[in-house]
């Protein structure tokens, strides 16, 4: 083994964005729960949360373009920084869809409780599921278990469809409970987000291991029935 | 205009050493090829035999086919004939130090029997705007010698010397690994100029070059050639894991 600087380099890297990612993972669950519970000392902690997601997202850039520049990587490395400085920027993003989700929970302090026909929090557990899954495809560098957070995309894309056309019904015929049924459906849609960013960050994990290149292709991102096999017999 | 190189179970030998073991590989015309590898991989051996270079050393041996064009080069063409077909510009460069830069040029056209001023006159300057060279030193044709000049002109000298003959096949063995950034920057620009009339083959050291050049990339190991296949390929995602391993600086 030759260039361990390097090397230790690269690992770092991947250490702070795993610091990132938890970060953002938790950011939003606590939104998420937040919202469960409607509880404003949560918030509280998402928002402190996100001014370090932000610092971090700075320092893994700033760390990912020095290496670029002074190591010139190829090939898998050349791949892996690419992936970890998309990885970083979904990461932030997921950070903003928490704070966006504690905002309207703040908002909703005010309101009296609604009863909607949208089941939050089974989209937010999808959603968590699909960031949980695609961060540790990335710390196993796994591009099979990558595959199967693509596959979860739809459902999420499905109940934000379904919130929206019950939930803009609300609006329409129960204007009472439109604010309720507009903080709603803002939550699905950061949901929605946030599954799309963790598909992102899937895709970014087959292009660093198979150098496969797999967005906006619906084949490319079907698994592949041998390595299913493989895993499945694992 | 260049012409496309086929190679078909090359084998190379110094004594009973065996430099290289069953190359094939088609090298496209009008492209520029980088070939790259560790120290002592058979890469410079390999362009040697595309010029019968190889066997100038009393001890070397070579079979298979390498076919430039429609010539067989180890079948039916004389080293003389080959070497004006394939010119060779080499790590150091070496222009003939006491001559003129203007003798420099002409010096392969004077062998091959040209002798018409103006003729020698138009090829020179020709050959030396293609290598970039003109404007430097057009005042001074005949003034000042070829070792006069900084290293990255004489290496485009070098080139335009190359290039007189007018040659289809263009090998550069380590062209610009003697050279400054700046100088190196010129090579490369001019690698990519001349690649439309020539096909070139670049032996590197520079990964950063082969890839910066080259529209192929092989990668040669203990005499073999690993893989073989579009640059942008090799770069971003070799097959090969022992590729990967090199071009990652992994190797050993």
């Amino acid at each position: 083994m030759t260039r361990i600087r390097f090397q230790r380099s690269l690992d770092e890297l991947k250490e702070n964005l795993l610091v990132m990612a938890g970060l953002a993972e938790q950011a939003i669950q606590r939104a998420i729960e937040a919202y469960r519970v409607r509880d404003l000392s949560i918030c509280d902690l998402v928002s402190r949360s996100e001014i370090a997601i932000n610092r971090l997202e700075r320092d893994i850039d700033q760390a990912a373009l020095d290496l670029l520049a002074m190591e010139q990587p190829m090939a898998i490395d050349l791949r892996f920084i690419l992936s970890v400085i998309k990885i970083n920027s979904d990461l932030e993003r997921v950070g903003d869809a928490a704070k966006s989700i504690i905002d309207r929970v703040r908002s909703m302090e005010q309101m009296a409780v609604a009863e909607l026909p949208v089941d939050i929090p089974r989209m937010a557990s999808l959603a968590a599921d699909m960031v949980r899954k695609s961060l540790q495809s990335f710390i196993e560098a796994d591009p099979v278990m990558a595959r199967t957070v693509l596959t979860m995309d739809d459902a999420v894309d499905a109940m934000n469809r379904a919130a929206y056309k019950s939930l803009t019904k609300v609006m329409e015929e129960e204007s009472h409970m439109a604010p309720q049924a507009l903080n709603a459906l803002m939550i699905s849609r950061n949901l929605e987000r946030v599954a799309d960013h963790a598909t992102n960050i899937a895709e970014d994990v087959i292009f660093w291991v198979e150098g496969a290149d797999v967005r906006h292709h619906k084949s490319l991102k079907k698994p592949d029935p041998h390595a299913l096999g493989e895993a499945e017999t694992a | 205009m260049g012409v496309g190189i086929e190679v078909g179970n090359l084998n190379a030998w110094y004594g009973a050493n065996h430099t290289l073991q069953d190359i094939n590989l088609n090298i496209p015309a009008n492209h520029a090829t980088a070939l790259i590898g560790p120290s002592g991989c058979g890469k410079s051996t390999f362009v040697r035999c595309l010029n019968r270079m190889h066997e100038t050393n009393p001890v070397a041996r070579v079979t298979g086919t390498v076919r430039i064009g429609d010539l067989d080069i180890y079948k039916d063409a004389k080293p003389v004939e080959i070497r004006r077909r394939v010119g060779m510009v080499f790590q150091r460069p070496n222009p003939f130090p006491t001559m003129s830069i203007y003798d420099n040029v002409a010096a392969g056209l004077k062998l091959n029997g040209y002798s018409n001023r103006r003729v020698l006159d138009e090829i020179v300057e020709q050959s030396l705007k293609d290598s970039a060279l003109w404007d430097e030193v057009k005042d001074d044709l005949k003034k000042k010698s070829g070792a006069s000049l900084s290293g990255g002109q004489q290496q485009r000298l070098c080139i335009a010397r190359a290039l007189a003959v007018d040659p289809e096949v263009l090998l550069m063995d380590e062209p610009a690994s003697a050279l400054d950034p700046v100088s190196t920057s010129k090579i490369e620009d001019l690698i990519f100029e001349l690649k439309s009339q020539y096909t070139i083959v670049i032996v590197t050291h520079n990964m950063q070059q082969a890839a910066r050049v080259a529209e192929k990339t092989g990668f040669f190991l203990n005499g073999r050639m690993v893989e073989f296949d579009s640059t942008h390929k090799i770069f971003t995602n070799p097959s090969d894991k022992r590729t990967e391993d090199y071009i990652t600086g992994r190797f050993g």
